[in-house]
């Protein structure tokens, strides 16, 4: 099994079909039923939105990659989307809040990695706890209300261009790029390769697991951070219910993406492809005029066939 | 006795080790009782012990099929989703028809058959439970939203309502469907083998496939029961609420799970009991009664059963020693 491992992540050129063709399925199915899919304005938005999924997705695909799971991640996304806007409303300052927020993610992302590393709780019920604890603390800082009437600089995140590309766009691609150099081109990246597939040898090489683990837990909660500035900036708003469920498309996109749950290889183009992918789905039924609710059940469904496959591929 | 999942320590005891976990866990029950008596007036009140004992039950017919599959060594992270699908048809089917009774077989029918398709997700798909249940969680909330589409049902037929908010004998008629229910649960986990084969297979799912044991389809029926346990609830929220809503189930995954793992039963499998799970969703309704008695507000109610979650896992791990 671990052999397989090495052969796809040496090659990924094997992975492109599955989440790729889907993803040019999906596009001709919804240019072909709605004219408004295919046109600038439409995939702009489509890309713009799909970013705070990206910076979900990109640590989750590397705690994935250490056989763990962070279910704490939507309901993480909205504390710091609200303590964001509560520090820019308290201070008139974007980047305390943003600051606050990242701190507050940190902390959330390194009890976690020590609940799963050092405590030894498996991961999905580790943050499945934290996950609670996130949304009550997001109930209790809140007061269960909306957080309203933002600085302009809030807005401007969000709506900002920088040389005429959209900033969202060009924070997500600059995550990507940083998640690219980090798992691909450092000794980091190759702990963490080793972390899923081959423990023993970390062992040997004299490096701390639970050090690592804890590590890529927290690199998690400072992503969550940033992405609670563009959730916050998104609504001009925090509000106590922003970040439900996105972890779930977040594994989604990983899982599309030909990560494997069991085998501890990832493939970072792999999960922006899952991304675009999710987003995709979303944007194409919702421009057929089906509610939310349908785009929910579909991403499920989504995740279902892209395990059955993985499952059938870990077989062969 | 027999508990074929525990390693032989020596000797055989006067109490069993599961059973010294359960005392220890009715105990603190009985100290948050106390503790709670002393500090406000309203909790030693017949009205506030039969409610706890009402939502105590209403935990427990959800935690006690998850314990089943906890047994296993799975999760099953779709229940509270489940209860809402289950009472959302079984409400539409009993305002259609007028028949409590079909309405109640919907509703346990429904959740049976979810429970049955994460059984076939992880048996036959093999994808791991918490992933396959949790992608069965957003599957099952986007059709109960889809299917109700922002409506509220009101208005059941008053003997349907009796099952969740009657009387009898001066116990409301919940407490008395626990009672059937724990009894029936302790008896097929520790007296039948299709019980203690459960146990093997959480103890050690290799040497229960090689001892004979048909794990796909133990497991098939582990993931059934825990979904049908979650259709039963829904039918007795919904006699409770008396209305039914597509968010009606969706705070109940963590608390249910928070009983189970109270209650003593091992995240990693083979050990626990479903008496132990009772004893858990009492605990975790006192706390959750006394903060409420206490005028905590409502918003720490996640967050302190997150804690608690966490807090319980790392008592099962430290108390038991038990190989990883």
């Amino acid at each position: 099994m671990r052999e397989q491992a090495m052969v796809l992540n040496t090659n990924p050129l094997q992975r492109i079909p599955g989440v790729a063709v889907m993803l040019v399925l999906l596009c001709v199915v919804f240019s072909l039923m709605t004219p408004g899919f295919l046109t600038v304005p439409n995939i702009s938005n489509v890309l713009v939105q799909s970013t705070i999924l990206l910076m979900l997705a990109l640590p989750m695909t590397l705690i994935i990659m250490t056989e763990g799971l962070d279910l704490s991640m939507g309901a993480v996304l909205t504390l710091t989307s609200l303590i964001v806007a509560i520090v820019a409303l308290a201070t008139g300052s974007l980047l305390l809040g943003l600051l606050a927020a990242m701190a507050v993610g940190i902390l959330f992302g390194t009890v976690n990695g020590w609940l799963v590393a050092v405590v030894g709780i498996p991961p999905f019920v580790a943050t499945l706890g934290t996950l609670g604890m996130a949304q009550g603390l997001s109930l209790i800082v809140s007061d269960g209300q909306s957080v309203v009437g933002m600085p302009a600089a809030v807005r401007g995140v969000y709506s900002g261009t920088l040389g005429g590309v959209p900033l969202p766009i060009v924070l997500g691609l600059g995550s990507y790029l940083a998640f690219h150099g980090l798992l691909y081109h450092t000794r980091f990246g190759t702990y963490i390769f080793a972390l899923g597939g081959n423990r023993e040898a970390l062992k040997f090489a004299g490096i701390s697991a639970r050090r690592l683990l804890i590590l890529v837990y927290a690199l998690g909660g400072a992503m969550v951070g940033l992405a609670g500035l563009l959730m916050t900036a998104r609504m001009n708003s925090g509000h106590p219910t922003a970040g439900l469920g996105l972890e779930f498309d977040a594994i989604a996109a990983v899982a599309v993406g030909g990560t494997s749950f069991e085998r501890g290889n990832g493939w970072l183009l792999g999960t922006l492809l899952g991304v675009v992918t999710v987003g995709v789905l979303r944007n194409g039924l919702n421009l057929l005029a089906l509610p939310s609710s349908i785009q929910v059940a579909s991403v499920g469904l989504l995740v279902i066939a892209a395990l059955f496959v993985d499952g059938l591929r870990s077989r062969s | 006795m027999t508990d074929i999942s525990k390693p032989i320590t020596g000797g055989r005891m006067l109490f069993s080790d599961e059973m010294i976990q359960v005392f220890y866990r009715l105990l603190a029950a009985f100290l948050i009782c106390a503790a709670l008596t002393i500090l406000t007036n309203s909790f030693f009140s017949l009205g506030n012990i039969l409610n706890v004992l009402r939502q105590a039950s209403l935990l427990f017919f959800i935690a006690s099929g998850l314990t089943l599959v906890v047994l296993t060594g799975g999760l099953d992270l779709s229940i509270g989703a489940n209860v809402a699908i289950s009472a959302c048809i079984a409400g539409t089917v009993i305002h259609q028809t007028g028949s409590p009774t079909l309405g109640v077989l919907t509703g346990i029918g429904v959740g049976g058959a979810v429970g049955m398709l994460n059984g076939v997700m992880v048996t036959a798909l093999r994808i791991p439970s918490f992933i396959a249940t949790y992608g069965m969680l957003w599957v099952l909330h986007g059709i109960t939203y889809w299917y109700m589409g922002g409506e509220t049902m009101h208005g059941f037929p008053a003997g349907f309502r009796q099952i969740g908010s009657g009387y009898f004998l001066g116990l409301p008629i919940p407490v008395y469907l626990l009672l059937v229910f724990l009894a029936i649960g302790t008896i097929f986990a520790q007296r039948t083998t299709w019980g203690q084969e459960i146990y093997a297979i959480g103890a050690n799912p290799v040497a229960a496939r090689l001892s004979g044991i048909p794990v796909a389809r133990r497991l098939l029926l582990v993931y059934t029961v825990s979904g049908a346990m979650a259709g039963l609830a829904s039918i007795i929220f919904l006699a409770r609420l008396n209305s039914a809503e597509a968010d009606i189930g969706e705070s109940l995954t963590l608390p249910a799970i928070a009983a189970v793992l109270i209650g003593g039963t091992s995240l990693f499998g083979g050990l626990g009991t479903v008496f132990g799970t009772f004893v858990g969703a009492l605990i975790l309704t006192l706390v959750l009664n006394g903060m409420n008695l206490l005028s905590v507000n409502a918003s720490w109610q996640p967050l302190v059963t997150g804690v608690i979650v966490i807090l319980a896992v790392w008592l099962d791990m430290k108390t038991r020693r038990r190989a990883a």
